[in-house]
């Protein structure tokens, strides 16, 4: 056990730092609170700036252009992007999911077809899974896909899907044999999102905006050469890009809380409560030091976590304890900061009195569907119960 | 960085999980909870022969000049056979405390014949009102003389030598010393004793100054939640294969949610605050700034947890968790005592308090 940074880890960590310092743009917090359709060429051209310094996907085999990074190496990527308060890359499904899993799973002419694409935002990528009657229960779903000649024809609905609005191309899960058992029928189709019949419709979910879509296919044709991993087998390839999700979120997310109690600290000096700062009340102080220890328990943990995914070379399901670790802390920060703020944590961005210009009213909704995406609560402790500690399946 | 154990890490912590599991197997921790002191001979002998009295200390006191996550890994494992007995009073309580405040001197008097398993000590801090800030001590030694009463000491009753933390400094005192009284206090943890101690003009000998007592109290409380991990780790796996194997309405009963979900909070629990303790650890060995925090953190994290993932346990037995036959209590009884020493989640929630909020050594931009 060492957590000083190896001479290796220094010098990866010094490149990226000069190099942030000069090419990370300095406007971001100007744009940052636009909506997403108008700073999205904004996060593109940085994605592509990233990518032609070989920064856009540092945990990438080297011969993908990445950096084969080593996993610590992608925590202190992580880092620095936050230290240097750098915007988000426009593609990061793609990145950070669908294009390992291409990877992974991919033909050779898949992998030069989508890869490189992936990695300068030229395209960018979404992700069919859920379905109205397959939340939870994925292995439900029933988006067909039905083999004509050289195509399959696909027929579905899926919902729930970042970046559909503005994908080119979609990793979606399918149904291609409804005899067998329900997680032996499924295949992966890479399906390109202006392919006749996909429709896109914005989701509008209860912050107002539509992070999210639903995507209509209706005798939509993709190619056979399309599948990706084998015909019948998708189940595997959508668990591996779900394990990615879990495993690599938290990473880059103990920055962003550090922050926010940052600041929600530098606010409990200013707000009041009993006549006194915040910061002063007994209480106040109480709830704000659980929130920084939990917060450095979050980092620890994924520390540990990387250590254990770099002696096993795959992400595990121990992924599930960060996944229901961060999204129940974010909860109660944010809750923490309505009590701090008291009537003025309810004002929304476009009220003149709203404190940092909405985020906390925002981040008070937002984090309700923390708990849900990417698997809720309750399936990631099905998760542990089952696959970490041994129990029997419940369901 | 490497947050894994290092192979030598690992088998050191398989080695005495091992070496508990053999020589302190649930029987005889049984056995030792129902004497008066819980202290055995024997198995102290063994402990020194293992070199476990002496891990931390230099080698020129007889110790093995281990660091503190060796430390921390064994008291993890002592935690998991909820080992009775004076070894955590005496190693990285009292040891620690004179390793940090001692001379030479005193600690080749003081602390040689710890490492070499021939003493066992442990340190009286609470007085009446139980503060763990130590400004608020009131006992102080005019003349090499001690008055007063000390509570919570533990072990006291098999300690050839009493530590005592006094306004003025740090004080050996020889349990057989005139004026000198050792009576039990009747604590809920069975496997670790705990006593009221009087003085009365009782002669005693200043070892060091208060100054760099933080510190060793740093390492026991790290010391204190790497053993609480132990416990709780073990609570979690009598827990696990007690619901894979109970059956109730025809079913293992670890395969409703509403019990699985009970055992995957308690892993997540334990899971959290082995991290938190291992950092601790680390960062105490290292000496970072931070580490005062880190380990305050931990036992924010592990107080609350300890209690936690004893009442899931509980929980998930049902009734059997509720009899005295099932080992859970003891584990659980451990957990609240634990939770108290050295400060609970409240004290310690103040403590990261006051750095992060009011001195802001550990600002947001830090990491």
């Amino acid at each position: 056990m060492d957590l000083n940074l190896t001479a290796d880890e220094k010098l990866f960590r010094d490149e990226l730092r000069s190099w942030l310092a000069a090419n990370a743009p300095k406007d971001w917090p100007a744009w940052q609170n636009k909506p997403l359709e108008e700073s999205y060429p904004y996060l593109r051209a940085w994605q592509r700036k990233l990518y032609e310094a070989g920064w856009a996907a540092v945990s990438w085999p080297k011969e993908f252009g990445g950096r084969s990074a080593s996993l610590m190496q992608q925590s202190i990527f992580w880092e620095e992007m936050a230290r240097a308060e750098a915007p988000p890359m426009a593609n990061s499904l793609g990145l950070g999911l669908i294009g390992p899993t291409i990877i992974a799973y991919g033909t050779e002419a898949q992998k030069k077809r989508f890869v490189p694409k992936i990695l300068s935002a030229e395209e960018i990528w979404c992700q069919g899974f859920s379905e109205p009657n397959a939340g939870s229960d994925l292995a439900n779903l029933q988006t067909a896909a039905v083999l004509d000649g050289d195509h399959y024809i696909v027929n579905g609905q899926k919902v729930w899907t970042s970046y559909g609005w503005i994908g080119d191309w979609c990793e979606v899960v399918t149904r291609t044999d409804s005899a067998a058992a329900k997680h032996k029928g499924l295949t992966v189709l890479l399906v390109d999102m202006k392919t006749p019949g996909v429709e896109v419709r914005p989701l509008k979910q209860m912050t107002g905006e539509s992070e999210f879509n639903e995507i209509f296919f209706r005798d939509v044709r993709v190619p056979k050469e399309n599948v990706l991993g084998k015909v019948n087998d998708g189940w595997n390839v959508a668990i591996s890009t779900l394990m990615y999700e879990r495993g690599s979120y938290g990473a880059r997310l103990h920055l962003i809380f550090k922050r926010s109690i940052g600041r929600l600290i530098e606010l409990s000096k200013k707000f009041q409560r009993n006549g006194k700062p915040a910061s002063e009340d007994l209480i106040v102080r109480q709830k704000l030091a659980q929130c920084y220890a939990e917060i450095e328990i979050m980092r620890l943990n994924q520390m540990r976590a990387f250590s254990r995914m770099t002696a096993t070379g795959v992400p595990g399901p121990e992924g599930s304890i960060q996944k229901l670790f961060w999204s129940e802390l974010n909860q109660r920060l944010q809750q923490i900061a309505q009590e701090i703020l008291g009537p003025y944590g309810q004002l929304l961005g476009d009220d003149p009195y709203a404190v940092d210009n909405g985020a906390w009213s925002y981040g008070y909704l937002r984090t309700r569907g923390n708990t849900i995406e990417a698997g809720t609560s309750e399936v990631q402790r099905n998760i542990i119960g089952h696959f970490v500690l041994g129990l029997p399946r419940s369901y | 960085m490497e947050f894994g154990l290092s192979e030598s890490q690992e088998i050191l912590k398989d080695s005495a999980r091992k070496f508990f599991a053999g020589e302190c197997p649930m029987e005889e921790v049984r056995r030792l909870m129902e004497t008066e002191t819980g202290y055995d001979e024997k198995l102290w002998a063994k402990l020194a022969e293992q070199g476990y009295t002496g891990i931390i200390f230099p080698e020129e006191f007889g110790g093995v000049g281990l660091g503190k996550v060796e430390l921390i890994l064994l008291m993890e494992e002592a935690g998991r056979a909820l080992v009775p007995g004076p070894f955590f009073s005496t190693v990285p309580l009292a040891g620690a405390v004179i390793d940090a405040v001692a001379s030479t001197e005193h600690r080749k008097k003081y602390l040689e014949p710890i490492c070499e398993g021939k003493a066992r000590s442990t340190v009286a801090i609470l007085e009446a009102g139980a503060n763990w800030n130590l400004d608020a001590l009131k006992i102080s030694a005019t003349g090499s003389k001690i008055n007063g009463e000390k509570l919570f000491v533990t072990d006291a009753a098999v300690a050839n030598f009493i530590l005592v933390v006094a306004q003025d400094g740090v004080y050996a005192v020889d349990p057989k010393a005139p004026g000198i009284s050792i009576a039990p206090m009747a604590g809920m943890d069975l496997t670790r004793k705990i006593y009221a101690v009087k003085f009365k003009d009782t002669p005693a000998e200043k070892i060091g100054s208060t100054a760099n007592l933080s510190k060793a109290f740093d390492i026991a409380t790290a010391a204190l939640v790497g053993e609480m991990v132990g416990g709780m780790q073990r609570t979690l796996d009598i827990t696990v294969e007690y619901a894979k194997m109970r059956k109730q309405f025809g079913k293992p009963i670890g395969m409703f949610q509403a019990v699985q979900h009970h055992c995957a909070d308690m892993y997540l629990e334990t899971e959290s605050s082995r991290s938190a303790a291992y950092y601790a650890a680390w960062a105490l060995e290292e000496n970072v700034p931070e580490a005062s925090v880190a380990v305050s953190i931990a036992k924010v994290y592990a107080s609350d947890a300890g209690r936690t993932v004893g009442n899931r346990g509980i929980q998930v037995h049902g009734g059997m968790g509720f009899t005295w036959e099932n080992d859970v209590h003891l584990f659980y009884r451990r957990a609240k005592a634990s939770e108290a020493a050295f400060g609970d989640s409240t004290f310690h929630r103040e403590r990261v308090a006051q750095q992060v909020i009011d001195h802001e050594t550990l600002s947001a931009k830090s990491a």
